[in-house]
C-alpha cells in the first residue's frame, strides 16, 4: 500500500516500476497443481464450445426428451472425436495413411521449436521486471535479417548457417534494445513500446517485401527461398520437419537457467525485476540492466525468427511469424517465468498446434479453438483463487497481509 | 506558518534550472526534415486539393497550392519555431502551447502538401480522404474512449482489440438473426461489456495482472469470433451465408448541414453509431472534468486509497467503469459490420484496437485529445490506401507506421509530457 | 460525541493485529494512543474510521452500537481522519480534494466547485489556516497539505478528529501549531484521538493517555506519568533510554563535503551549498524535518544523484562522478533509510541480501558466475553474529520483521572494511530491542575509527548517537552543533534559523521558552 501513495505523491516517470515487481511476484508463485487443473478446465470449457456448435448435437437434442442419450452421445462423440484428433496429430496417428504422417510428435517439436526459443525470451525479460509483449516484432525483424543473409548471400556449409542465426539473433536483439533503451532513457512504458513496435516491424517487413527483398519471380509480396547451406539441417531425414533449431533451443533453455540462477548477471537482472530501488542502492546499473536484458529477450525472439525461416518456412512473408509472438506470452505465463517450466509449455503449445491442424482435418473443429484453450490456460492459471474456488481445495500458501 | 511561507517561493523559484531538450530537439530534426524533403527534394508544379464533388449543391473551387513554394514556407516557419522553442526552453523552462500547435498543424500540412504534390495526379479529393479517414476514426474514437472510461478509473485496457472484434461478430450475427440492425447494435454493446466483464473480474476481482488479462483477452476473442464464424456463419442455408448477412445502419444525412463542404459529407451524412460517435466524445468529456461522477472517477485513478478514505468505493467505481467502456467498445465493433463493411470476416478489426490505445495515449488520456488522434490516425491510414493507387514519394507503409511511432515519440517524451493516471495498472487492494 | 471501543479485535489470517480493545473518547477530550511502530495503533483507528471491519467486537457513539461499512459511514457519524500518509489527490486543487466524496451539485450531478470554495476559505479563516482553495496540492508543502486533510474533516462536520502520527512530517515548531490548532478544536467541543509514539508530545496534549503494545491495551496514564514510565509501559519492560557510550576519539578528517549542491530532474534545488566534514571515529548526526534534504545528502554521497556540483572526498579520493558501484568499493557502507524499498530485495533469500552489493566480488563469484556454497555459509556466520530471528537463512527476507529486516542490511553494509558508514533512519520502525542492538553495532563501528554519518528525525536517536550534530532545512546546512545541544537549539535550526542566530534567541528569551514547554 506505503507504495501506491509514494507513487500518487511523485509524479516522476519510475513512478511506475513497483508494476513490474508485482508482476513478477504474481507469475513466480503458484504451484503445480493448479496448472494442471487450469489446463482441466480450459480443455472441458474448449470441449463445450466444440459440442455446442456441433450439428450432430444440436439436431440430436431436438428429441432430447424422446431420448436424452442420443443427445449424451453425440456430446461424447463430438468431443472425444476432436480431442482424439487432437491428440493423436500431437503424438502418434495409428490411423494416418502414410508412416510420417502417423508420427505427429516430431511435429509437435517442430512447433515447440520456435515457441521455446520465444517463451525464453518474454521469460527472461520478465524476471527483470519488464513485459516485453514485442516478440512478435522481434521474430519478425529476426527472421528479415537472417533471411537478407539466407537468401542475399552464398557461404559455405555451417559458416552460412552461423550468420544466419548470428544475424536473426541480431535482427530481434536491435527491435527490442530499442524498447530496452527508451525504458532506460526515457522511462517509456516497454508494454507500449513493443506493441508499437510489432506494427511498425510489419510494416517495415511490407516495405522490404515490395523493394529489397522482394522475389523478383513472384508478384507476391515474398522474398526468394533461402539457400541450401543457411538452413537448418533436418534431424530425421526429409520425411519429418522436424531441425537442428530444436538442439539449438534446447540449449538456450540451458543457457538461459545458467543465466538466471547462477551467473551474477542473472542475479542483476532478478534483482531489478524484483525491486529495481534496491539494485541500484546497491549498486547496480537499472539502466544497463533494461537495455541488455531487452537485447538478449530480443535476440532470443530473434532466434525463433530463425526457426522459422531457416527451419520451416524458408522463405520471409509479412506473416512469418504466425501467432508465435503471441503465444510467447502465454508459454512464458503458463511456463511460470522459468526456463524448464516455458520450455515443457511450448512443448505443450507445440502440441496444441500440431494436434489442432490433425483435428481441423479430421475432425471438422476449427483450429481457432486451440487459441480459445491456451487463453483459458492462462487466464485461469493467473486466477489460482478461481481456480480453488472450481474444485474447493483450501488455500495452503499463506498469503502475507500487510497492515 | 512562517516556515511554510519561506519554503514554497523559493523553490517555485528554483525550478527553472534543469530543462528538458527533448521537444526543441525534435522540432528541429523535424525542421531540417522539412528543408530537405519538402523543399531540396520537394515536387515541383501544385497540389490541387478538391473540395467540392461534382453533386454538391455549393461548389467551392479547388485549392490549389504551388508544392515547392509552400514547401519553401513550411520549412522556414518550422525552423522559427524551432528556434523560438528553444528559446523559450532556454529562458522560460517551458514550450508555451501555442509553438507546439502550430509546428504539428503546418508539419502536417506540409507533409500533405508534398505527398499530393508528388502523386503523379498532383490532385486528391478532401472530401473522399476525411468520409474514408471516419472509416477508421470512428472505431478507434470509440476504441479509444473505452480506454478513457477504464484508464481514468486505473484500469489499463489493452483488450480495446478484443471489445471491437467482439462489437462486430456479434453485431454481425444478431444484425443477421433478427434483421434488425439496432438490435445488432444493442448486442455488440453487450458482447463489448462481456469483455469487460471478463477484464474486470480478472483484474479487479482476482487481481490478475491488467495487461496479462488484456492480452490474454485478445487472444481468447479472436480465437472465439474464428472458431464460431467457422462453425456458424460459413454455414450455408440455400447457398447463402444467413448468419453473416447483417441488415445495415442506413446513413441518416442532416439536412443543410451536410451540404456544407468536406465537413458536411465527413460529420453530418453518418450512421446513428457516427452521431453517437460525436455525442458521445463531449459528453464523455464534460462527465470527466466537469461533474461529481468525472472527480471520483479521476480520483479512483489518481489516489485509490484517498478516495476509498472518503467513501468511495473504488473497485466497484472501477467495475462499472470497465463495463461501460466495453459498451462502448462493442458499439465501435458493430460500426465494422453494420456499417463499414457487409458482413464479419476473421480478425477484421485488424490491430486498430492497438491504435486506439495509441490515440488514448498520444491524446493525453483526454476524450478530446484521444479523438483529434483518432482522426489523425484515421487521416494518415485512408492516405495510405488512397496513394497505393498513385505513385508517391513516400511509401504507404510508412504512412501505416505513423501513428506507432508517434506513439513511441509520446510516451518517450518527444512530443510533450504524456502522463498517466498514477495509479493506472495499480489493483487497489484494501488495508 | 463520545465514542466507546468495546472489545475490539482484528486479525489478518494468524496475525492479531487489535486484541479485545476497550476505549472510551469522552466528548471534547484528546485523548492519546501511544505505542511502538507495529503495537496496532493504526490498525485500531482504520477499524473505527471504517476502513476496516473489526473481526469482533462493537463501536458505540453517544453510547448507542453502530456498524460502518465503510469510512461514508463513519463520515456520517461525525469520525474524521487525517492519515499519516495524506490521503489527497496530488493533481487536484484543494477545493476538489475537500469536494471528494462530498461533492455538492446543481442538476444532473455537475460540481458547483464555487459551494466547496467557499467552506474552504470559511475554515481557514476561523482557524487562520491560509490555505488558497485553488492550489493544486502538489504544489503545497507538507504543513499545508495537513491543514488540508484537517480542512476536509472539519468540512464534514468531524465531532471526532483522528489524528495518525501528525507531527512525523512537521518540525517542533509546526508541531507547537498544531497542538494549538488542537486545543482550539477541543474548545469548540471537537474529541481528538491523537496516535503518537513520541512520548513528549503526548504528555503535552493529552487529557488521557491509552498504551497499546502488541495489540492490546496495557493501560491507561495521566499526562503527568514520567517518560520512563510511559516508556517503559509501551515497550513492556524497564528500558534503558540513554546509550552506553564513551566519549569519541576523533582522528584526522578524512571525509569532507564541499559546496556540494543537488539538484532534481525537476530542477528544484534540493541541496544548496553544502560543507562539511567528519573525522575517524566520529558520529556525525544530521537532524532535520524529513524532507531536508537529507535523503539527497546520503544519495549523493552513493552516487545517485546526475544534477550535482561541489566536491565529495573520501580519504583523498573524489566520489562526485563515481557510479555507486564504485563509491561502495571506495569504501563506503551504506544503509538506506527505506529498507524495503531500498535496501532489500523482498523475495530474495536473506542469504541473496547478505551479497546484494558483494556478488562481484570473489568469493562470493567467480567468472561471472555465483558461488552458491560461499553465499550460503557467509549467511549462516551473518546470521548467527548479527542475531537475525529466522527459521533459516534461505528463507525470503520479506518474512523477517522490520528489526531483524534491518539487521540484514547492517550485517551486510558492516560485512566488509570500511572507510566511511551512512546509515538513514537506522532504527525506523523497529522494536525497542533491536534499537538498542543496532545502535551498538553503529557505536563498536565509530569505535573501530570509521567516520559514521547518522540521518535520523528523531531527536532522541540525533541525540543519542550524535558526537556533533548538523542541521538541514530547505537543503541548507543551518550549522553544526555539539553532540550534547538542547532541543530547542536543535529545533529553531530545524525551522530555518542558522546556529547563531537560533543560539542568540535563545539566549535572548531563554524565559519565555521554558514556560511554554511542560
Amino acid at each position: 500500500m506505503s507504495q501506491q501513495i509514494e507513487t500518487a505523491k511523485t509524479p516522476s516517470p519510475p513512478a511506475k516500476e513497483s508494476e513490474g515487481t508485482h508482476l513478477v511476484r504474481e507469475i513466480m508463485s503458484g504451484n503445480a497443481v493448479i496448472s494442471v487443473l487450469a489446463v482441466v478446465v480450459a480443455l472441458v470449457i474448449g470441449g463445450i464450445l466444440i459440442a455446442v456448435t456441433d450439428p450432430r448435437v444440436s439436431a440430436a437434442s431436438g428429441y432430447f426428451f424422446a431420448d436424452p442419450m442420443a443427445t449424451l452421445s453425440a456430446i461424447w462423440s463430438s468431443i472425444s472425436e476432436a480431442y482424439g484428433a487432437l491428440w493423436r496429430g500431437a503424438t502418434y496417428d495409428p490411423t494416418a495413411r502414410t508412416w510420417q504422417g502417423q508420427l505427429g510428435i516430431f511435429e509437435t517439436l517442430t512447433f515447440a521449436t520456435p515457441l521455446i526459443f520465444s517463451g525464453l525470451a518474454v521469460t527472461l525479460a520478465f524476471r527483470a521486471g519488464l513485459f516485453n509483449i514485442g516478440a512478435q516484432g522481434q521474430i519478425i525483424l529476426g527472421a528479415t535479417f537472417a533471411g537478407a543473409v539466407g537468401f542475399g548471400m552464398h557461404l559455405p556449409p555451417v559458416v552460412h548457417l552461423l550468420v544466419v542465426i548470428l544475424a536473426g539473433a541480431l535482427g530481434g536483439a536491435i527491435w527490442g534494445g530499442i524498447a530496452g533503451f527508451l525504458k532506460a532513457k526515457t522511462g517509456a512504458h516497454e508494454v507500449i513500446v513493443t506493441i508499437m513496435l510489432n506494427y511498425i516491424a510489419i510494416s517495415l517487413v511490407l516495405y522490404l517485401l515490395k523493394n529489397q527483398l522482394k522475389d523478383p519471380n513472384s508478384s507476391n509480396p515474398i522474398s526468394p527461398q533461402m539457400d541450401a547451406n543457411a538452413l537448418f539441417p533436418l534431424l530425421l531425414g526429409p520425411n519429418f520437419r522436424v531441425h537442428a533449431g530444436l538442439i539449438l533451443a534446447i540449449l538456450a533453455v540451458i543457457g538461459v537457467a545458467w543465466l538466471l540462477n547462477r551467473s551474477t548477471l542473472g542475479f542483476e537482472y532478478r534483482a531489478i525485476g524484483a525491486n529495481p530501488k534496491a539494485a541500484r542502492t546497491a549498486g547496480m546499473l537499472v539502466s544497463r540492466g533494461y537495455i541488455t536484458v531487452m537485447l538478449i529477450s530480443g535476440a532470443l525472439a530473434g532466434l525463433a525468427g530463425v526457426a522459422q525461416i531457416a527451419g520451416t518456412e524458408k522463405s520471409l512473408d509479412s506473416e512469418i511469424a504466425g501467432s508465435i509472438g503471441f503465444d510467447a506470452i502465454t508459454v512464458a505465463l503458463l511456463g511460470r517465468s522459468k526456463p524448464w517450466g516455458t520450455f515443457f509449455a511450448a512443448l505443450l503449445f507445440g502440441a496444441f498446434k500440431a494436434g489442432g491442424t490433425s483435428m481441423a482435418v479430421n475432425a471438422d473443429v476449427s483450429i481457432d479453438i486451440v487459441a480459445v484453450v491456451q487463453s483459458l490456460i492462462v487466464l485461469f492459471i493467473a486466477a489460482p483463487p478461481l481456480i480453488r474456488s472450481i474444485f474447493r481445495i483450501k488455500e495452503s500458501r499463506r498469503e502475507g497481509v500487510s497492515a | 506558518m512562517s516556515v511554510t511561507a519561506k519554503l514554497s517561493p523559493s523553490i517555485a523559484a528554483d525550478r527553472v534550472a534543469i530543462r528538458s531538450w527533448r521537444t526543441p530537439i525534435m522540432f528541429g530534426v523535424l525542421a531540417v526534415f522539412a528543408v530537405v524533403v519538402f523543399v531540396l527534394l520537394g515536387p515541383d508544379g501544385h497540389a490541387t486539393f478538391r473540395l467540392s464533388q461534382d453533386g454538391d449543391a455549393w461548389q467551392v473551387p479547388n485549392l490549389v497550392v504551388p508544392a515547392k513554394i509552400f514547401g519553401i514556407v513550411v520549412a522556414v516557419g518550422a525552423l522559427a519555431l524551432a528556434a523560438r522553442s528553444y528559446q523559450q526552453m532556454k529562458n522560460e523552462g517551458r514550450i508555451s502551447k501555442w509553438v507546439t500547435m502550430t509546428f504539428a498543424v503546418l508539419f502536417v500540412m506540409g507533409l500533405l502538401v508534398w505527398i499530393i504534390g508528388g502523386t503523379n495526379t498532383q490532385n486528391i479529393t478532401l472530401v473522399g480522404l476525411f468520409t474514408g479517414a471516419m472509416l477508421i476514426t470512428t472505431p478507434l474514437v470509440f476504441g479509444s474512449l473505452s480506454g478513457v472510461l477504464c484508464e481514468r478509473s486505473g484500469v489499463v485496457n489493452i483488450a480495446i482489440e478484443g471489445q471491437l472484434l467482439a462489437g462486430a461478430f456479434t453485431a454481425s450475427l444478431v444484425s443477421s438473426i433478427t434483421h434488425n440492425a439496432f438490435a445488432g447494435l444493442f448486442a455488440a454493446a453487450v458482447a463489448g461489456m462481456f469483455v469487460s466483464f471478463l477484464l474486470a473480474v480478472f483484474s479487479i476481482k482476482y487481481v490478475v495482472n491488467q495487461i496479462i488479462v488484456g492480452v490474454v483477452l485478445n487472444v481468447l476473442i479472436s480465437g472465439l469470433t474464428g472458431f464460431l464464424f467457422e462453425k456458424i456463419m460459413k454455414t450455408k442455408v440455400d447457398g447463402v451465408t444467413i448468419f453473416n448477412q447483417p441488415t445495415q445502419l442506413p446513413n441518416l444525412p442532416i439536412p443543410v448541414l451536410s451540404e456544407i463542404p468536406v465537413i458536411g459529407p465527413t460529420l453530418f451524412r453518418q450512421s446513428i453509431i457516427g452521431y453517437f460517435m460525436l455525442v458521445l466524445i463531449v459528453v464523455i468529456w464534460f462527465g470527466l472534468f466537469r461533474t461529481r461522477w468525472g472527480l471520483r472517477i479521476r480520483a479512483v485513478g489518481e489516489h485509490p486509497k484517498a478516495a476509498d478514505t472518503v467513501g468511495i468505493n473504488v473497485n466497484r467505481t472501477r467495475f462499472l467503469n470497465v463495463i461501460a467502456g466495453g459498451a462502448v467498445a462493442g458499439v465501435g465493433g458493430a460500426y465494422f459490420t453494420l456499417v463499414a463493411v457487409s458482413s464479419f470476416s476473421k480478425d477484421m478489426t485488424g490491430g486498430l484496437g492497438f491504435i486506439a490505445l495509441a490515440a488514448l495515449i498520444f491524446g493525453r488520456w483526454n476524450p478530446i485529445g484521444a479523438a483529434l488522434a483518432a482522426l489523425l490516425f484515421g487521416v494518415a491510414g485512408n492516405l495510405q490506401s488512397i496513394l497505393s493507387l498513385a505513385g508517391t514519394p513516400i511509401d504507404g507503409q510508412f504512412l501505416a507506421m505513423l501513428p506507432y511511432a508517434l506513439t513511441i515519440l509520446a510516451v518517450s517524451g518527444f512530443v510533450g509530457k504524456s502522463r498517466a493516471p498514477a495509479a493506472d495498472g495499480e489493483p487497489y487492494i484494501k488495508g | 460525541m463520545k465514542l466507546e471501543l468495546k472489545g475490539i479485535t482484528k486479525s489478518f489470517g494468524a496475525l492479531v493485529a487489535n486484541d479485545h480493545i476497550d476505549l472510551v473518547v469522552e466528548s471534547g477530550e484528546i485523548h492519546s494512543l501511544l505505542g511502538e511502530n507495529g503495537a496496532g495503533k493504526s490498525t485500531l483507528m482504520n477499524v473505527l474510521y471504517g476502513l476496516y471491519e473489526p473481526t469482533f467486537g462493537e463501536i458505540l457513539i453517544d453510547d448507542q452500537p453502530v456498524k460502518f461499512s465503510g469510512p461514508a459511514d463513519a463520515m456520517a457519524a461525525g469520525i474524521g481522519m487525517v492519515h499519516q500518509h495524506f490521503m489527497l489527490v496530488p493533481v487536484f486543487t484543494v477545493a476538489e480534494n475537500v469536494a471528494l466524496g462530498g461533492e455538492s451539485t446543481t442538476f444532473g450531478g455537475i460540481l458547483n466547485l464555487n459551494d466547496t470554495r467557499a467552506k474552504v476559505r470559511e475554515v481557514s479563516a476561523r482557524f487562520g489556516f491560509n490555505v488558497d482553495p485553488d492550489a493544486l496540492v502538489e504544489d503545497l508543502p507538507v504543513g499545508v497539505q495537513q491543514r488540508v486533510e484537517i480542512i476536509k474533516a472539519l468540512v464534514r462536520e468531524a465531532k471526532i478528529l483522528i489524528l495518525d502520527e501528525p507531527t512525523a512530517v512537521l518540525t517542533p515548531q509546526e508541531t507547537d501549531e498544531l497542538m494549538e490548532i488542537m486545543r482550539q478544536l477541543k474548545a469548540n467541543g471537537t474529541s481528538i484521538v491523537f496516535i503518537s509514539h513520541k512520548l513528549r508530545e503526548v504528555k503535552a496534549i493529552s487529557d488521557t493517555i491509552t498504551v497499546i503494545r502488541r495489540g492490546k491495551v496495557v493501560g491507561s496514564a495521566e499526562p503527568g506519568t514520567s517518560t520512563t514510565e510511559l516508556a517503559s509501559l509501551m515497550v513492556g519492560r524497564a528500558v534503558n533510554l540513554t546509550l552506553d557510550k564513551a566519549a569519541a576519539t576523533p582522528g584526522d578528517l578524512t571525509f569532507k563535503v564541499s559546496n556540494l549542491t543537488v539538484m532534481s530532474d525537476a530542477g528544484q534545488r534540493l541541496l544548496d551549498d553544502i560543507s562539511f566534514s567528519v573525522a575517524d571515529g566520529e558520529i556525525l548526526a544530521v537532524a532535520g524535518v524529513q524532507g531536508n534534504g537529507q535523503t539527497e545528502l546520503t544519495e549523493a554521497v552513493l552516487g545517485l544523484h546526475k544534477h550535482i556540483s561541489g566536491s565529495i572526498m573520501l580519504d583523498g579520493n573524489e566520489l562526485v562522478g563515481r557510479s555507486v558501484r564504485q563509491v561502495l568499493d571506495a569504501g563506503v557502507g551504506f544503509v538506506p533509510e527505506d529498507r524495503q524499498d531500498d535496501g532489500l530485495v523482498g523475495e530474495f533469500s536473506i542469504a541473496e541480501n547478505l551479497v546484494l552489493d558483494l556478488y562481484t566480488k570473489e568469493p562470493y563469484s567467480r567468472w561471472g558466475s555465483m558461488n552458491r556454497a560461499v553465499i550460503g555459509k557467509n549467511a549462516e556466520e551473518k546470521v548467527a553474529e548479527f542475531d537475525v530471528r529466522t527459521q533459516s537463512a534461505q528463507d525470503a527476507a520479506d518474512t523477517l520483521s522490520g528489526g531483524n529486516q534491518q539487521k540484514v542490511v547492517l550485517a551486510r553494509e558492516l560485512s566488509r572494511p570500511l572507510k566511511l558508514f551512512i546509515a538513514s533512519q537506522p532504527t525506523r520502525g523497529v522494536d525497542v530491542g533491536s534499537i538498542e542492538f543496532l545502535h551498538k553495532r553503529i557505536v563498536a563501528e565509530r569505535d573501530a575509527g570509521t567516520p559514521v554519518i547518522i540521518v535520523s528525525t528523531e531527536l532522541d536517536e540525533i541525540l543519542e548517537l550524535g558526537d556533533r550534530i548538523a542541521v538541514l532545512f530547505a537543503g541548507k546546512l543551518m550549522g553544526i552543533v555539539p553532540g550534547k545541544s538542547s532541543r530547542e537549539l536543535l529545533g529553531l535550526m530545524m525551522a530555518g534559523l542558522p546556529a547563531n542566530e537560533a543560539q542568540a534567541q535563545l539566549d535572548g528569551n531563554a524565559a519565555t521558552m521554558e514556560g511554554e514547554r511542560s
